[in-house]
């Protein structure tokens, strides 16, 4: 669409990386479909994405973790084949992942010397730190134990760590998703610095007003193709939205039409404190979702959607008791069975592990969240017919594919154990639905299985609350659609009036949901 | 390394059935060739350990008398190893529920007591060993101490806690100064089965315990939630279980079992209060527990092959020699093997063939 | 005066294999591998000194064959748990039993032999000194080396570039495994040199303790040096605070019976357990904030992915 002429700099006008129609598959899904890449040194150079349009598979692809299927790496000028990260890092590419590797209880000076050559003396190591650290801006003490240390200035370690090897390329995988707005400005000037110096850089986001601050030039992917090469800064933050989540821009949903009765689920000013130390804080969320709508809430994974679950599940208790409300009743500080029995029923992400013990039998897996209202439990004793009934009118009311009446939780598919997972709840009419992540990683058929049976659901008074990360599924069956963004909830969008481009900004950090003009756009946000 | 572990994509029904008979086969080749070591012919070794014992009515009974208590023991620990919880202190529950038994036959020992002296000091018994056991389960649940190492430690303290008894306020005064209570009465005695053998009641009882077991782990939602728990934890925090309640729980009932085991065995086959009570059943149980693969009836099983083997070490005491120790290498050895049986059905072992490089984790 | 000296002498033969043991298996820990069969290595240690000692007449091949015995163990133990996944607390049981076992079979035919025990330092000068002269100078080798050993291994993880990879294995073993590291390689060696010092701390029981063999003689040390590691937060120096410590407890028996305190001897001689289990719980008490202190992957079974 927006393709540029080949460029040309002070260093040269030969690329240093292209990526040549570089495709992966894994069984028959393809992460990545014959991409191509042109990285120039003394450029940034954004890659940008929703989650799951392949950024990271090809990423790491060019750091050497793994290989792609069909076509080739060329650095400069001279076809490559990685076997691994030290052969990338040998070359002079370095990579600062998303996911740190470091050792939180050693200093900083001996997570760097990890990282490094065996060869180098720790006091010059520890030198070398302090300097490049001092040079590019990103104070480090040597000392320091990371455990102190907030998550931005982990980074720095990872940073520095890949600098101290000089590479050519730097990858950079969606850095400031953990960063504060001012941890984000350091880093920027960091980057330019890089940039100055004649090296090439790979940023990877999805945040639209950050990469048309600092990035030359965007490469968009989606669905595992890539849409578009541009400059981000010819672009408005709208366009790139389009481009990112697709350009149809006419998929607005038409209010519904069901009978909307009074609110069910009330969240009234929850703030919580994360579980461990890398989770999320979640700040005076509120939000009310009646009987017979559906209320979805959009953003990325990681901005405080699997703490507000645990909340509303009642894994984590609530600081006040009316911090949510179920059918009038203050709910915030029981348990989730005592929710399960005031008619409320939960979805979580995890489908192995969190929603089902993998190992155990549907029949137990049904139990587990059926023994506190379901009626499978009688003083004390499992009814096993009863258990075994739920998994028989679960199978047949959703379509559940198996291969023997009562397997084993792990040996269903994907989608057919999400429908299981969604059908014993929704078959529990339940007052109030919470489910995260409904249709992630299932196939279109049980996705379209499970949507419909939401809707319906709510068309019979309950009230349904849906957290995902994608915005097709909210557009389709939302009614109205609130955006997570670090631990705080937009206010809700109606159907009527909320559009890709909308969410898409506050998905990335904008104030509000109204397409401001480009200048504003860059001030909302961490300025 | 040409050889890797690698995770199977789903257990191995195989070898889960076969796990304990493969890691008995192992045990025994192992042995023989220690005997072979020893100077002892492995055959017949092998035959004094194992088939000797279960020729003879009397042995049969023996062999019972023993798997008494071990079984009721580890079925005990199975409710705790199922659910990930480490009771390594059965052994000193045990002694204190023989303890707390004891007192009450001490107290009416001589006096006219009725019928309901038994069943007192039973009840006792399991009420001993089960406050015992919550002890190293509030230190974890309430201040994160390790079970592993508290439990354990309570077991010397336990020990030299009936030494104390039994040489002090509660030696028998006509005993002619041996560490040990007065023969308990009557009324203070499990009843035998048999007449002439030493098979007594309480193995009826540690048959019920099978069976209620059984029922608990397979019909009941507590059984459900011990599962839960070892299996998928977060599943049972969805579920809407607390570990904490759980831990507690399963301490005591395991402590329970052990005390009432130990009440048993004092006031059973041994008939008085004295030291050594308890060659090791608290810690053969665990063997017994792995072994009987954390199943009721797995156990009852194990529970008599171990037995067993008790009964085999003192015979070849005698018959061939070989000193007693042997059986704790034979119950060390055999768990080790297991243990790697169990390991087997979930991984594999593959061979890696030198020219392909294998691929780097995450960096 | 006297009896300061005795009890100071008393109180460093009785901290002596606590210590050893301890630092051992911190290193073992530091990994990220629980060895919980302490006792069962120590005793096997204790049997095969004694063996040697006897039957070769010198106390150095005696202190050999225990230390060869502790890495033998340990193999077992590393073979198991490192090679083939096992579940470590199981594991660590099984070779308590096995080495309660195996030492019995190995010294029961020496019970009852005496050996001539480990020489004491004499030096001109200095060992008779009054007060601290024989405290500190009339040790025999197992006194010096424990204490040397400490030092040792505080250099080693603090120090030296192997000890710094040691304490990353056991902080996060994936991401070691991720920067190409060894994991598995270096565990072994933590676990074999843990074994090498639980054999060190039993062999001095016969050699230098007592001059003869008693089967079960190390009357559950291998347990207590478990929670020494725990008490000493995994830190050399705090080690050997804590050695003493229980080392003092562990005597107290003795010298209340000889001041005639009418306190039961058993009760005495449960103190140093009960002391442990208090000192655990008072440790993970205030742990609380500040996380626990223990190598994060300790107990964490590693299977690397391929």
């Amino acid at each position: 669409m927006h393709d540029l002429p080949p460029q040309g700099n002070s260093f040269g006008t030969e690329p240093l990386l292209r990526a040549i129609s570089i495709t992966k598959r894994y069984g028959s899904f393809l992460a990545n479909d014959g991409i191509d890449l042109d990285l120039f040194p003394a450029e940034i150079h954004a890659l940008l994405g929703e989650n799951g349009a392949g950024k990271s598979t090809l990423v790491k692809m060019i750091y050497g973790l793994i290989q792609p299927n069909d076509g080739e790496l060329r650095w400069m000028s001279r076809k490559i084949v990685l076997g691994g990260p030290s052969e990338a890092r040998e070359l002079g590419i370095g990579m600062v992942f998303q996911h740190f590797t470091l050792f939180e209880n050693l200093t900083v000076a001996e997570n760097v010397a990890l990282g490094l050559d065996p060869t180098e003396s720790f006091a010059s190591i520890s030198e070398r730190l302090k300097e490049t650290a001092r040079l590019y801006g990103l104070p480090l003490e040597p000392k320091r134990e990371v455990w102190r240390l907030s998550v931005g200035e982990r980074q720095r370690i990872e940073i520095v760590r890949a600098l101290m090897q000089n590479p050519k390329l730097l990858i950079l995988d969606e850095p400031t998703s953990v960063l504060t707005p001012q941890e984000a400005d350091q880093l920027f000037v960091v980057l330019d610095r890089l940039k100055g110096e004649g090296r090439a850089i790979l940023y990877i986001s999805h945040k639209l007003d950050e990469v048309k601050r600092l990035c030359d030039t965007a490469t968009i992917l989606r669905g595992g193709k890539k849409v578009a090469t541009c400059n981000p800064r010819l672009e408005t933050a709208a366009s790139l939205a389009r481009m990112m989540v697709g350009a149809d821009i006419g998929e607005v949903k038409a209010a519904s039409g069901r009978d909307v009765s009074v609110p069910r689920l009330v969240i009234h000013r929850l703030s919580l404190e994360p579980d461990d130390p890398h989770g999320t804080h979640l700040d005076q969320v509120s939000l009310e979702v009646r009987g017979g709508e559906i209320v979805g809430i959009a953003g990325v994974s990681g901005n405080g959607q699997d703490e507000l679950f645990a909340a509303l599940s009642g894994e984590r208790l609530s600081p006040s008791e009316g911090a949510v409300v179920i059918d009038g009743l203050a709910a915030g500080t029981l348990g989730v069975n005592e929710r399960r029995r005031m008619g409320a029923a939960f979805v979580p992400e995890e489908r192995l592990g969190h929603g089902t013990a993998p190992r155990m039998k549907l029949s137990e897996n049904a139990l587990l969240t059926g023994h506190a209202a379901s009626g499978m439990v009688k003083r004390g004793f499992v009814d096993k017919p009863a258990t075994l009934a739920t998994v028989d009118r679960t199978t047949e009311t959703f379509d559940v594919r198996k291969a023997k009446r009562d397997p084993e939780a792990v040996s269903l598919s994907g989608g057919n154990l999400q429908k299981f997972i969604v059908g014993r709840e929704i078959l529990r009419e339940p007052g109030v639905l919470v489910v995260s992540q409904p249709t992630w990683g299932v196939d279109a058929g049980a996705a379209a299985t499970i949507r419909q049976a939401l809707i319906d659901l709510a068309g019979r008074g309950t009230a349904v609350l849906v957290v995902s990360q994608d915005l097709d599924e909210l557009l389709e069956i939302a009614d109205r659609t609130a955006v997570m963004f670090h631990g705080r909830l937009s206010a809700p969008l109606n159907a009527a009036e909320v559009t890709r481009e909308k969410l898409g900004l506050l998905m990335g950090g904008a104030k509000t949901g109204e397409e401001p003009d480009v200048e504003e756009a860059s001030h909302a946000v961490g300025a | 390394m040409p050889l890797v572990l690698e995770r199977r994509s789903e257990r191995s029904a195989m070898i889960a059935i076969a796990s304990p008979l493969i890691a008995i086969a192992l045990t025994l080749a192992t042995m023989a060739v220690l005997f072979a070591i020893l100077g002892k012919n492995p055959l017949e070794a092998l035959d004094v350990y194992f088939l000797e014992p279960l020729t003879d009515p009397y042995s049969l009974g023996e062999i019972a008398v023993k798997a008494t208590p071990l079984v009721m023991i580890a079925i005990g620990l199975s409710l705790c190893y199922i659910a990930n919880i480490w009771n390594i202190g059965a052994e000193g529950q045990f002694l204190v529920g023989a303890v707390a038994g004891s007192w009450l036959a001490v107290r009416t020992n001589g006096t006219d007591a009725g019928h309901w002296v038994l069943p007192a000091m039973l009840l006792l018994g399991a009420l001993g060993g089960a406050l015992y056991a919550l002890i190293p389960a509030i230190c974890k649940v309430r201040f994160g101490a390790s079970e592993i190492l508290t439990s354990l430690m309570l077991v010397y303290v336990a020990n030299f806690g009936l030494d104390y008894l039994v040489r002090g306020p509660w030696r028998d005064p006509h005993g002619m100064n041996f560490p040990t209570t007065a023969d308990f009465d009557p009324v203070a005695t499990v009843p035998t089965l048999i007449e002439g053998g030493r098979l007594h009641a309480g193995a009826i009882l540690t048959l019920f315990v099978v069976m209620a077991a059984t029922v608990l782990l397979g019909r009941t939602i507590m059984g459900f939630e011990i599962r839960l728990v070892g299996a998928a934890p977060k599943a049972a925090r969805f579920s809407g279980f607390n570990a904490d309640k759980l831990t507690l729980f399963t301490f005591a009932v395991s402590g329970a079992l052990a005390g009432l085991a130990g009440i048993i065995e004092v006031a059973g086959p041994v008939g008085h209060l004295q030291p050594d009570i308890s060659p090791g059943y608290g810690f053969t149980a665990i063997i017994v527990a792995f072994l009987g693969r954390l199943n009721p009836v797995g156990i009852l099983i194990a529970g008599l092959f171990l037995a067993l083997t008790f009964i085999g070490g003192e015979n070849a005491e005698i018959a061939i020699k070989v000193p007693l120790d042997l059986t704790k290498v034979f119950q060390g050895i055999l768990l080790f093997y297991v243990l790697a049986c169990d390991s087997m059905i979930i991984y594999r072992i593959r061979f890696i063939s030198p020219l392909r490089k294998p691929a780097h984790a995450n960096v | 005066m006297q009896m300061f000296e005795a009890i100071m002498l008393s109180v460093i033969a009785a901290s002596t294999p606590l210590l050893l043991a301890a630092a051992g298996e911190l290193v073992t820990e530091r990994s990220g591998v629980l060895n919980l069969g302490l006792e069962g290595m120590m005793i096997m240690g204790a049997a095969c000194a004694f063996a040697g000692a006897y039957l070769s007449g010198s106390v150095v091949v005696g202190a050999l064959c225990g230390v060869l015995a502790g890495v033998a163990m340990s193999a077992i133990f590393a073979f198991f748990t490192l090679g083939l996944a096992v579940n470590q607390v199981a594991s660590g049981l099984a070779l308590t039993i096995l080495g309660t076992g195996l030492s019995g079979l190995i010294g029961a035919g020496f019970v009852g032999q005496r050996i001539t025990p480990a020489p004491q330092l004499h030096l001109p000068v200095l060992t008779d000194l009054p007060l601290v002269g024989r405290i500190l100078f009339g040790q025999d080798a197992f006194v010096y080396l424990s204490v040397a050993l400490v030092i040792g291994i505080w250099l080693f993880l603090y120090r030296s570039r192997a000890g710094l990879v040691l304490r990353a294995v056991g902080d996060n073993h994936t991401s070691a495994h991720a920067l190409g590291y060894p994991v598995l390689k270096i565990r072994a060696l933590a676990v074999l040199f843990g074994g090498g010092c639980a054999g060190l701390a039993g062999a001095f029981l016969p050699l230098a303790y007592t001059p003869f063999f008693i089967p079960g003689m190390t009357a559950g040390r291998g347990w207590i040096a478990l929670a020494l590691v725990v008490f000493a937060s995994w830190r050399p120096g705090r080690l050997v605070a804590g050695a003493y410590l229980f080392g003092a407890v562990s005597i107290l028996q003795l010298h209340a019976q000889a001041l005639g305190l009418g306190i039961p001897s058993q009760l005495m001689s449960s103190l140093p357990y009960l002391a442990t289990v208090i000192v655990l719980v008072l440790i993970s008490r205030t742990r609380g904030i500040a996380g626990s202190a223990a190598p994060a992957s300790l107990g964490v079974v590693f299977v690397p992915d391929r």
